[in-house]
């Protein structure tokens, strides 16, 4: 793809990589979000998913590769307006008041001064801290500063936000807060750009998403894209004989727990025939259970196949 | 513009984290405790005003002394985690994708905090030279010209506190800023010494101390400007008396060292921007 038509794209990249020293952080990444999408980019702890955000929003250097954000190569200086962004791990200047710290990041982002009241007040109401606005933020818990955290990434209604692990320290309530914001700027236009660990986080949120693991992407796509078309099957049987059992792996991948077996791959349609199988070879059968596959049990088997 | 907001936040945080209000304190006391010693002075049993002005003249030398040494340990103290612990607690994370230039940051911190220097050293000398005046009637030479040094002294420091605070954490940094002013204060006594006894190997590594380490040059600088002239005359007529006094200087600095100690600040600046631009955060 080409630079110009990048410039259609919330985020760009072409075979981006990062190494520190000897450690690969992240190796070849090429990927496209779109504008006003929600992206997640999920991965086990190390995958290089910190490196990747860095990368965009300029906090470091890639080693090869290039990467585009809103249009313009990264790191460029007008671009960084119409960004928000949440890092990982950070604190803010603890001396400062939680509205102090917002009219801060109004400051730097460039937005006009007569703005700044109404955005920080937003902004604070947005993230659920009315409340403390007055308040040193010294005295706030991770889980507080994560939300004034994303309050800082909301100001100046960016064209692109990028939320590294942005429920890590909250609670429930926190994470259901959180899932609400990215919906409200999905609907506001914005792309959002989630960094996650958290299946159920992404597959709650995300119009696509990519999987990734020490530094590359290992599949990418929409969530039905990722899981796949083929469901998978619980069936609770007594009396099978181990031959029948045998002759039934012909029906998908099995997973035998005793009474519970479970067939994956295997489509809807197939699942009577399965039924008059299993009562053909013997077996009495209890339950049958159609089970999609979640993206939890995708994202396991993608990690083993990559091992594999 | 940029520039300028860091600079009100170097200052701010300074004000805030009650840094100022315990240096005035301080600096309050120690300038009331010793105008009230300076003033014990001309109380003393069969003292000539002249040797009061002579006592007068080397004390407040010694006190200049403390006061550059203070200032030299809060410049490297407040430099050495200024961009370090940003870093490290990760407000650097969220400041530096803003559209600001990392060059900004630094150019800012620098500024916030030469400010806070030279108003520290200004205030604070002003308050001392007024106090000796009250208590003894003396005033050195030009005092200005001192406080000016004392002051750019802070400031050498502080610049090099602030290029190691790119790299390395605040405690290493700040511990080699202060181990290099302390080896410039020895190399400027070897100077001293080299020149005395016209040894050429200890006056090439004084001079290159002097060259690489700025502060104990300025130190230098001013004390010049410290000394009543008839004092000036009847040291330099003791001669070799005074090889390695770290007290006493018998010329003013030449103003080629002026020039290179204000390039030197700019290439640490120059050094420290390329080296935090370059840092993978
Ligand atoms: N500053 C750094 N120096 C050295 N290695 C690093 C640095 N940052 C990340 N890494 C390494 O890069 C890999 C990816 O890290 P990261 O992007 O933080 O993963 P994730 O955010 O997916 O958990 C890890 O192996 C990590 O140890
Ligand atoms: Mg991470």
């Amino acid at each position: 793809m080409e630079a110009a038509d990048a410039a259609s794209l919330a985020v760009h990249t072409q075979d981006l990589a990062k190494r520190y020293g000897k450690t690969v952080a992240l190796s070849g990444l090429t990927m496209s979000v779109r504008r006003a999408e929600v992206f997640g980019f999920l991965g086990p702890n190390g995958a290089g998913k910190t490196t990747a955000v860095k990368l965009l929003v300029g906090l470091a250097r890639s080693s090869a590769g290039q990467a585009w954000v809103l249009g313009a190569p990264v790191g460029d200086l007008k671009t960084r307006r119409r960004l928000g962004y949440l890092p990982e791990l950070f604190r803010y200047q603890g001396w400062m008041k939680a509205s102090e710290v917002l009219s801060l990041h109004c400051e730097l982002a460039g937005l006009p001064r007569a703005g700044w009241k109404a955005e920080i007040a937003s902004a604070l109401a947005t993230v659920g801290l009315s409340e403390r606005g007055d308040d040193r933020v010294e005295g706030f818990s991770k889980g507080m500063q994560q939300r004034l955290g994303l309050g800082v990434a909301l100001l100046g209604r960016p064209e692109l936000v990028l939320l590294d692990e942005p429920t890590s320290a909250l609670d429930p309530v926190g994470r259901h807060d959180v899932r609400e914001i990215i919906r409200q700027l999905k609907d506001r236009g914005t792309a959002v750009f989630l960094n996650s660990h958290l299946l159920s986080e992404v597959e709650q949120v995300c119009d696509r998403l990519a999987v990734v693991d020490r530094g590359r992407v290992i599949a990418t796509g929409t969530m039905s894209q990722i899981l796949g078309q083929d469901g998978a099957v619980r069936v609770r049987v007594t009396g099978l004989p181990p031959a029948g059992r045998a002759a039934l792996r012909a029906y998908g991948n099995l997973e035998d727990e005793g009474q519970w077996l479970t067939f994956r791959g295997l489509s809807q349609e197939r699942v009577p025939e399965l039924v008059s199988e299993i009562v053909n070879q013997g077996g009495r059968v209890y339950a049958v259970e159609p089970r999609h596959e979640t993206l939890e049990d995708r994202f396991l088997q993608l990690l083993k196949e990559q091992d594999g | 513009m940029h520039v300028l907001t860091m600079a009100r936040l170097t200052i701010l945080e300074a004000s805030r984290r009650k840094l100022l209000l315990a240096l005035a304190l301080l600096t309050l006391v120690v300038i009331v405790l010793t105008s009230w010693g300076f003033s014990r002075l001309p109380t003393m049993n069969g003292v000539t005003p002249a040797e009061v002005r002579v006592a007068a003249s080397q004390l407040t030398i010694l006190v200049a002394f403390m006061f550059s040494g203070v200032l030299a340990l809060g410049a490297t103290l407040v430099a050495a985690p200024s961009i370090a612990s940003d870093i490290e607690s990760g407000i650097a994370l969220a400041i530096l994708p803003r559209p600001i230039r990392r060059s900004e940051v630094l150019i800012g911190k620098w500024l916030g905090l030469a400010v806070l220097i030279a108003l520290y050293a200004a205030l604070s000398g002003v308050l001392e030279m007024v106090g000796i005046w009250w208590a003894t009637a003396y005033l050195p030479p030009s005092p200005a010209v001192a406080i000016t040094f004392v002051g750019a002294e802070g400031i050498v420091l502080m610049t090099l506190a602030l290029l190691l605070s790119t790299r390395l954490a605040p405690m290493t940094g700040g511990v080699i800023a202060l181990v290099l002013f302390f080896v410039g204060w020895i190399g400027g006594i070897a100077l001293t010494i080299g020149q005395t006894f016209q040894n050429s190997t200890i006056i090439n590594i004084g001079v290159g101390s002097r060259l690489l380490i700025p502060t104990d040059g300025l130190w230098h600088g001013a004390i010049f400007y410290l000394e009543p002239s008839d004092f000036l005359a009847a040291a330099q007529a003791a001669g070799r008396v005074r090889a390695g006094n770290p007290f006493f200087a018998d010329s003013p600095l030449p103003l080629p060292y002026l020039v290179w100690i204000a390039a030197w600040i700019l290439i640490v600046l120059v050094l420290a921007n390329w080296s935090f631009a370059r840092r993978d955060l």
